[in-house]
């Protein structure tokens, strides 16, 4: 990781520590008054459990033109950059991911190019309904590999934060705390309940705390749908496509609904934020994984409107195509950071428990 | 074009905040003048933390009673009895009404800060300090309609008779002047104007470094002075504490706050040592020492600390001067290193048992025979490494103001100014004659802004 960030992390951390003024906003503050002195490790672990809300940063006191220079939403915020980067795995990766919104639209496109082209090799083997332009065993086999090996390459980057972060054996307590925090975000509600400041100063507000869980619960909605579409074609013989009223359908028109609200909130919130409260060299890169999820989700919706007409194989294309760089890019794209701060309010639960 | 206002505010901290809210909420059209521009508006509100509170019963984050009379009697015991009674007591009465209006005007508070918990029953801390406090003040009042001018610099109130009849006041190198109905001064003391310090204290204020906002230098109150609006309180009183000798002149603010004292030894720039630093419980001390390292040659005093007590207080914004032995400490700090040797080595000899030693506690771990001598916690300096900082004094309010009486309203001596208040730091010095009291400066602020605003509105209307 680079010493630079890591010892501005510091610095601003000391002095945060002298002060304690915002000890109530969320979680960073009572594990940094436990530290005296900061290593790399308690750094790292405080970056990843920042969730950029802001409101310490319009609290202070000693925020530019002051000397002391405090923006510590940005010094964690670049720290917590550059550990996702250091800890990806293969790592250059990430480096090309992360922050280029570029390098995600080239990916998409890609993503797009694989299935017109699969649609013109294989695409005329006998199958109804999407079957018809690409046949089920040629999906298996381009998303079978694209699920699995992310998932391999995000165990390799948290088995890494772990030891990072002098990580203990994970007890089920520790699990159960960070979901609840997770499932609330209840760090981006503010101490006191009002909510985070992001688009507009020192206003505090719930949107971007309820688009963020529109997108989170409308993501794990889409996935229940395709698991449950899953197994409904392998235990039970039911091949899709299926009605309106089936599992698959009533769990992911309202999953996509809620991701397409959610993301396009998101976005229009990140071009009001001001972008030196974050990592501003990752802004490119965490919209484009904005946008990303936005077209996964809308791309989802138009197939199902329009599967009956002659535009169905480019939307199948299209939806397929972002769902398939979506998957691949999760370790490399702003998706990682769920990851992380499950593990950070896991490693967080450890320490309050300790304490 | 000019506005017509009813009321100018000239201040932009709490107590001028609190008075334009209330002042709005009765339907009048107000303007702040504030001098700072927006980053910094606010003055030491700013760098305030908590409010003190009566109360009987929890409230908020306060937890069991804090009585009226206990509340006075701590305040007795700072100001050595010199205080205004009844202005006290209305200012400690009313408090316990102004919580739950704070709330309602969009303040957040939370439990008492780790480090702190001595203050969880008296003081209610803001959740993110008092800049939090103002943001959200100037939220509530920009929502009733009440504008902000930043940079608005007020140089002269026009005083006829009984009556302000002008303000003027630059901004972006204009000058304008208003005839606002009634007018609010909420603008501090004048710690921020050097040269003043100089001419109450003499030449060692130049070496005083001020806790808080540069921009409170008393313009407005040197000219209600001079036209013979009555002040109290003496020009030498002002919260003054001693402060990390590193921090910067002006705005170093809360994190330059020294907690070692009572586990150290503390000597001037000769290596000798002039105070029983463990005669209390720091919070009961941490206000004299301010005026202790003043009286000292070139207002600068050494904590000298060992390794056995660097985690005993809460950790400062620069880290120590650190060395293994005492006379390397003594070449890092510019202190004669053999005299330093010396002062340890009586203090030293002078310390007996130390088994009883509790650093929270008054413990009786005294030495005998030394003069002056540490009545607690003294423990022998002996533990490498040793540590070091520097002692300033830092100013963070000074006490000559207006005098008003209970309804915040100012005279001359030939009575009441019909259309003049003042709240916060600028009469503060009717309540505080000498001393402080932890969280009251933001408690005369809410109080007595409150009360300024309801009176100048009743009287614009």
């Amino acid at each position: 990781m680079q010493t630079d960030l890591l010892q501005e992390a510091r610095r601003q951390s000391e002095i945060c520590n002298a002060c304690r003024y915002c000890e109530g906003y969320c979680s960073v503050f009572p594990a940094l008054h436990e530290e005296r002195f900061f290593t790399d490790a308690n750094l790292t672990q405080l970056a990843n459990l920042c969730h950029n809300c802001r409101g310490c940063y319009y609290a202070c006191q000693y925020t530019a033109p002051h000397e002391f220079d405090l923006n510590l939403p940005k010094a964690l915020a670049e720290v917590r950059q550059d550990s996702w980067e250091s800890f990806a795995w293969p790592a250059p990766l990430a480096r090309w991911f992360q922050k280029s919104g570029v390098m995600i639209a080239l990916a998409t496109i890609l993503g797009f190019a694989v299935h017109f082209l699969a649609f013109r090799a294989l695409g005329s083997s006998g199958g109804e309904g999407f079957y018809a332009v690409l046949p089920h065993s040629a999906m298996v086999a381009i998303f079978l590999p694209a699920f699995l090996f992310p998932l391999l390459s995000i165990a390799v980057s948290l088995r890494r934060y772990w030891q990072a972060t002098d990580g203990a054996r994970v007890t089920v307590t520790n699990v159960v705390d960070a979901f609840s925090s997770a499932a609330k975000m209840k760090n981006l509600a503010g101490g006191h309940g009002d909510g985070c400041n992001f688009e507009d100063e020192d206003r505090f507000s719930h949107t971007r705390r309820l688009s963020h869980q529109a997108v989170m619960y409308g993501f794990l909605l889409c996935f229940a749908s395709t698991s449950v579409g899953t197994l409904m074609h392998y235990l039970l013989d039911l091949p899709a496509p299926y009605s309106l009223w089936s599992l698959p359908k009533l769990l992911g028109i309202p999953g996509g609904i809620l991701m397409v609200a959610g993301t396009v909130v998101l976005a229009t919130l990140k071009l009001k934020a001001d972008k030196n409260l974050g990592a501003p060299s990752a802004w490119g890169g965490e919209m484009a994984f904005v946008l990303l999820l936005f077209l996964v989700a809308f791309s989802g919706l138009l197939l199902y409107a329009f599967g009956n007409t002659a535009v169905m194989p480019a939307m199948l294309a299209i939806h397929l195509g972002s769902v398939l760089s979506f998957f691949l890019l999760t370790p490399y794209t702003k998706m990682a950071h769920g990851f992380y701060r499950l593990a950070a309010l896991v490693r967080d639960a450890q320490r309050k428990a300790a304490g | 074009m000019t506005t017509h206002y009813d009321i100018a505010v000239i201040g932009g901290g709490n107590a001028a905040l609190c008075a334009a809210i209330t002042a709005a909420k009765q339907g009048a059209k107000v303007v702040i003048l504030e001098t700072a521009p927006k980053a910094y508006r606010g003055g030491n509100s700013r760098h305030t933390r908590n409010f003190r509170c009566m109360h009987s019963g929890p409230l908020g984050p306060l937890v069991d009673d804090y009585s009226e009379e206990e509340y006075f009697e701590d305040l007795l015991k700072v100001t050595d009895g010199k205080t205004d009674e009844k202005l006290a007591r209305l200012a400690i009465r009313t408090s316990d009404e102004c919580l739950p209006w704070m709330q309602e005007h969009g303040v957040r508070f939370q439990p008492s800060l780790s480090g702190t918990l001595s203050l969880a029953r008296t003081n209610a801390f803001f959740m993110g300090g008092g800049k939090s406090l103002v943001n959200a003040y100037y939220r509530t009042a920009e929502k009733l309609g009440v504008k902000a001018h930043y940079e608005a610099n007020v140089t002269h109130l026009e005083l006829d008779g009984d009556r302000i009849v002008h303000i003027d006041y630059t901004k972006n190198g204009k000058t304008e002047r208003i005839t606002p109905k009634a007018v609010i001064v909420a603008s501090g003391g004048f710690q921020a104007d050097v040269d003043w310090l100089t001419r109450a204290w003499g030449p060692p204020a130049q070496n005083f470094l001020i806790r808080g906002t540069p921009y409170n230098r008393g313009v407005v109150l040197a000219d209600l002075l001079e036209q013979q609006v009555q002040s109290v309180g003496d020009p030498t009183q002002c919260h003054a504490v001693a402060i990390d000798g590193r921090a910067p002149k002006f705005d170093g603010g809360i994190v330059t706050r020294l907690d070692c004292v009572p586990f150290s030894i503390v000597v001037n720039k000769n290596a000798e040592r002039f105070y029983d630093e463990g005669e209390d419980v720091w919070p009961k001390r941490y206000a004299i020492w301010g005026r202790l390292v003043a009286n000292q040659p070139d207002q600068v005093g050494y904590v000298i600390i060992d390794a056995k007590s660097l985690n005993l207080f809460m950790p400062s914004v620069f880290p120590p001067i650190k060395a293994d032995t005492l006379e390397e400490l003594a070449t890092r700090m510019g202190l004669p290193s053999e005299k330093l040797r010396g002062t340890v080595d009586a203090f030293n000899a002078a310390c007996s048992d130390t088994s009883r030693f509790h650093p929270t506690e008054l413990d009786g771990v005294a030495t005998s025979g030394l003069t002056p001598p540490k009545t607690n916690w003294a423990r022998p300096i002996t533990e490498p490494p040793f540590y070091g900082y520097s002692l300033r004094t830092g100013v963070t309010f000074t006490y000559l103001g207006l005098q008003v009486d209970e309804n915040a309203q100012c005279s001359t001596t030939d009575g009441l100014i019909q259309n003049l208040w003042a709240a916060g730091e600028t009469m503060a010095g009717s309540i505080l004659g000498q001393g402080y009291l932890a969280g009251f400066g933001m408690t005369i602020g809410t109080v007595f802004g409150r009360i300024a605003g309801r009176e100048a509105a009743a009287y614009a209307n």
